[in-house]
């Protein structure tokens, strides 16, 4: 099948920014072609998101068997320890994985989204070849979004190995580590660790920062921390990883690292797992050829993400921070109707991030300290689970969890919510919601939430920040 | 302390309910014997109730505007000593919600059934007919938007106009710049309407100078039909409904007319008012009726019986600071230019005063009205219920008018008359307005 292809839209990966792009490009009567070396699915559906949130759903779950066993709890006893099988937990994820994949691929076909399999290598910004298990394809298209995504990044001194793993290996062993060393207690790593440490693993971090999670401020973060000191999890805070040696299948690593006073210590590991952040995937597919502007790691594009070629668009990852997969889509849909001639532009007031910990994290819009930079002087009210029925009968009361908002002090609106607690992630909607609509404070104060939620936490801290929350 | 109640009480004239035009005395506030409590309207009559006792007002049974039968519960009073009722415990819960109160208070005060549908107070309009979209009133539209001005335009450099997602879409749709547009909202959030607004070239961000016409205003002022305003809009509402009008317009030369009453109004004596057009035109009303005896007439639709009149009793319709009112000029065929300039003239005064009484201000069989001096070529009037013509007089100019081969200015005035045609066919009409041309345009005429 060496023939040539034309189309109106062609888009380079099928992640979440990609797929989505591809299936808005279809309903608007485009004509699509997605190009995909993998599955459909991208990082988030095949290696992130989707796969992390099994695993730690399955460590949680091993847990909380566990943690019934002796004496009991609730009045609930389970005579033995749960016993892990972790080819087995792993078979069970991949096949979320799967069915999800195969959605989505039933989705882009639903949408006359022609699909092809390959690698893509573009001669010219509109022109490319992929080399399909049917023979080579030559791809003429009139628009090309660009959603290569990113992947994690290695350390130069630290090559991924058997045993020096990314978060990709972290969520395919199948076999239970003893001693998981986590380099970068940044979110991927948290919830890494914090599921391993919650399977049996002995877990350790290596941080950079004096904190975990540099993104969230220490207030939020502290249950976290408290959780990982409750479980024996130790955090090198400041350090900075050295070097590694391997050992060999079964033997694990040893890692040098040196602490805050440049001391340098050794650590066994029978995994290292490092995880530093990620970088945008700009090699490999000849974008040098392309003509697009970058902007240091990242493709350089606009507020409707045009790059410098006229008509050649990127997504995602590929254009910089945050790297997440409800940004990516939010961008290929835009495009998508950018192409279709609609007019669209990407002006979000918040992009609401979440990190799986235990408990979770929530962060939607400015802190306090953000927003002093910004000149902007603000009210701030906190509002704890522990004052919440719902969450007490949940036992997620006592994890220090709270609902914390910021507002302005001039006019009552609300710039940030942050929450730290039990299944805070889905209360994440209801923060960027109230943003994006430019709420203020009474607006969230006299919203009747329901009760016993979760939720009433929202509106009590809105209370709280006018003055008059009633449960505390 | 007890209670005393006031009935509405019966103040004559056989009227079975009045419309309250305000209270003097509000809700909670105190009162001495005889001070007035409120200002009651009848027909015609603006009465004062005056309290029989000291006391605080504890529950009122309607609001200004509002009918209110004769005997009905009216005022609460809480006095010292003796009262004249036990208040129960309902009737209590009713005086602090006085806004539901008519209807049940009457039934807890224990009086006989059957006055109570007497006693309740009749809503407004009972009238059944198309609903009315309510605008939702802002009363504190004045000063809210003063303060908004000052506070909304130009928002501070940098930041972010606050709109919800949906409004920030529209405006990129339709190629604006939020930040050129005016927020309404809490904390001056834009909303759809602002939008709307500044799409339909209404509002801009840039309007904080109160003068500047390109700010919308959305002050909705709420004025209650009340008093002579309402019976106006009764009335006009009933005739419109009941009476198919005939308007017919004819042209007067009044140039010889003209030379008369400036010669008259230069001669005439001290005492004597000045003339205007009026005199002459009941002058030409009242010879024109001699033959045209069905125009001064009052038709009974109900009884269908035309009642004519040998007399000619002339409405003057005339504008007052409350409203439209048409005092009237009884027998004019009695009274000569004078009499009846001098009659005009009083009863206008009266009319503008208040003061005109009940009898002068009913009974005429055929109306004038005069818009004359503020302009206009054609009025249509509304025939004065239950009379049969009405005769409207127009502005008075100077036209050219083809005479003898040439064009020459003469004064032209308009009349524009309105019939019952259900009584007046055309035809007569017509003729009538012929006549009164003819006797104005040779004024001799009218005195032979």
């Amino acid at each position: 099948m060496n023939n040539l292809v034309s189309c109106k839209v062609l888009v380079v990966g099928a992640g979440p920014g990609g797929y989505v792009a591809a299936i808005r490009a279809g309903q608007l009567g485009l004509d699509t072609v997605i190009i995909e070396g993998d599955r459909a699915g991208g990082t988030c559906l095949i290696r992130g998101c989707i796969p992390s949130k099994a695993l730690i759903h399955a460590a949680s779950r091993f847990e909380e068997i566990n943690a019934h066993t002796g004496d009991g709890k609730l009045g609930i006893l389970v005579p033995q320890p749960a016993q892990l099988d972790m080819p087995k937990l792993i078979d069970w994820k991949d096949s979320i994985v799967a069915r999800l994949s195969s959605g989505v691929e039933a989705l882009l076909k639903k949408n006359k989204v022609r699909q092809i399999k390959g690698w893509a290598n573009f001669s010219d910004a509109k022109n490319c070849t992929v080399d399909t298990a049917q023979g080579i394809v030559n791809i003429k298209a009139e628009h090309v979004i660009l959603a290569t995504g990113s992947t994690a990044t290695a350390l130069p001194f630290l090559p991924y190995s058997e045993n020096v793993i990314s978060s990709t290996q972290a969520l395919e062993q199948h076999e239970l580590p003893n001693h998981l060393v986590v380099i970068g207690a940044g979110y991927i790593g948290l919830e890494m660790g914090i599921a391993y440490r919650k399977l049996g693993a002995k877990v350790t971090f290596v941080e950079g920062m004096d904190s975990i999670v540099p993104l969230f401020d220490k207030e939020l973060t502290k249950p976290v921390a408290t959780w990982l000191k409750n479980h024996n999890v130790e955090i090198e805070y400041s350090a900075r990883a050295v070097s590694v040696i391997e050992h060999g299948t079964g033997e694990g690593a040893t890692l040098t690292y040196s602490d805050k006073n440049g001391i340098e210590h050794s650590i066994h590991g029978d995994k290292i797992l490092v995880t530093v952040g990620r970088r945008p995937n700009t090699q490999g597919y000849g974008l040098a050829n392309m003509c697009v502007d970058m902007d240091g790691a990242f493709v350089k594009v606009d507020n409707q993400c045009r790059t410098a070629m006229k008509n050649v668009w990127a997504i995602g990852d590929l254009v910089g921070e945050p790297m997440l997969a409800h940004k990516a889509s939010a961008q290929g849909e835009m495009v998508a109707e950018i192409i279709s001639g609609l007019k669209r532009e990407f002006n979000p007031s918040v992009i609401p991030a979440v990190c799986f910990t235990e408990p979770e994290l929530v962060g939607v819009g400015l802190t306090a300290v953000e927003a002093k930079s910004q000149g902007i002087e603000t009210l701030v009210g906190k509002f704890p689970f522990a004052a919440i029925g719902k969450a007490l009968a949940m036992e997620a009361g006592n994890d220090g969890g709270f609902v914390r908002i910021t507002a302005r002090k001039d006019n009552h609106v609300v710039i940030g919510i942050h929450a730290v607690g039990a299944h805070v992630a889905e209360l994440s909607n209801q923060f960027a919601t109230a943003i994006e609509m430019g709420a203020r404070l009474e607006d969230l104060a006299n919203t009747i939430h329901v009760h016993p939620t979760l939720g009433e936490a929202t509106m009590e801290a809105a209370m709280l920040t006018l003055g008059h929350a009633i449960h505390i | 302390m007890s209670n005393y109640l006031i009935e509405v009480p019966d103040i004559g004239e056989g009227i079975a309910e009045v419309e309250l035009v305000e209270w003097n005395v509000a809700l909670g506030g105190t009162i001495e014997e005889d001070d007035v409590l409120c200002l009651v309207m009848t027909d015609k009559a603006t009465v004062e109730i005056p309290s029989p006792v000291d006391g605080t007002v504890t529950w009122q049974a309607c609001q200004a505007g509002e009918m209110i039968a004769v005997g009905a519960d009216f005022v609460k009073l809480q006095v010292e000593g003796e009262g004249n009722f036990v208040e129960s415990q309902q009737a209590t819960e009713n005086a602090s919600k006085p806004e539901k109160a008519t209807t049940t208070a009457d039934h807890t005060v224990g009086e006989e059934p059957v006055a109570v549908t007497e006693k309740e107070a009749v809503p407004v309009n009972k009238e059944v007919k198309a609903a009315f979209e309510k605008p939702s009133v802002n009363s504190v539209t004045k000063t809210a938007t003063a303060s908004n001005r000052n506070v909304t335009a130009p928002r501070p450099e940098g930041q972010k106009p606050l709109a919800a997602p949906a409004v920030r879409q529209r405006a990129m749709d339709a190629g604006i710049n939020l930040n050129y547009v005016r927020g309404t909202g809490p904390a001056e959030r834009i909303t759809h309407n602002d939008l709307d607004a500044f799409i339909s070239g209404q509002s801009s961000a840039e309007a904080p100078v109160a003068s500047s016409n390109s700010v919308a205003n959305e002050s909705i002022e709420e004025v209650k039909v009340i008093g002579l305003r309402r019976k106006i809009a009764a009335i006009m509402q009933d005739t419109m409904q009941r009476i198919p009008h005939f308007t017919y317009v004819e042209e007067i030369d009044v140039t010889e007319l003209e030379k008369l009453r400036i010669k008259l109004n230069k001669e005439r004596a001290d005492e004597q008012p000045k003339l205007t057009m009026l005199p002459f035109f009941i002058k030409a009303l009242v010879v024109a009726l001699q033959d045209y005896p069905e125009m001064s007439a009052r038709f009974d639709d109900d009884d269908n019986i035309v009642y004519r009149y040998g007399a000619a009793h002339v409405g003057i319709a005339t504008q007052t600071e409350s409203g439209l009112v048409v005092p009237v000029i009884r027998h004019a065929e009695t009274l000569d230019l004078w009499q009846s300039a001098n009659e005009v003239k009083r009863l206008s005064t009266a009319a503008r005063s208040g003061k005109a009484k009940r009898e002068e201000l009913s009974g005429s069989t055929i109306t004038i009205t005069s818009l004359g001096p503020l302009g206009g070529i054609v009025t249509t009037p509304v025939i004065n219920s239950p009379e049969v013509a009405i005769i409207g007089i127009n502005k008075i100019a100077k036209r050219p008018v083809w005479q003898d081969g040439g064009f020459v200015p003469r004064d032209i005035m308009n009349i524009s008359s309105s019939f019952d045609h259900r009584v007046i066919d055309g035809w007569e009409a017509t003729l009538f307005v012929q006549r009164i041309k003819s006797l104005l345009e040779s004024p001799a005429t009218l005195f032979m």
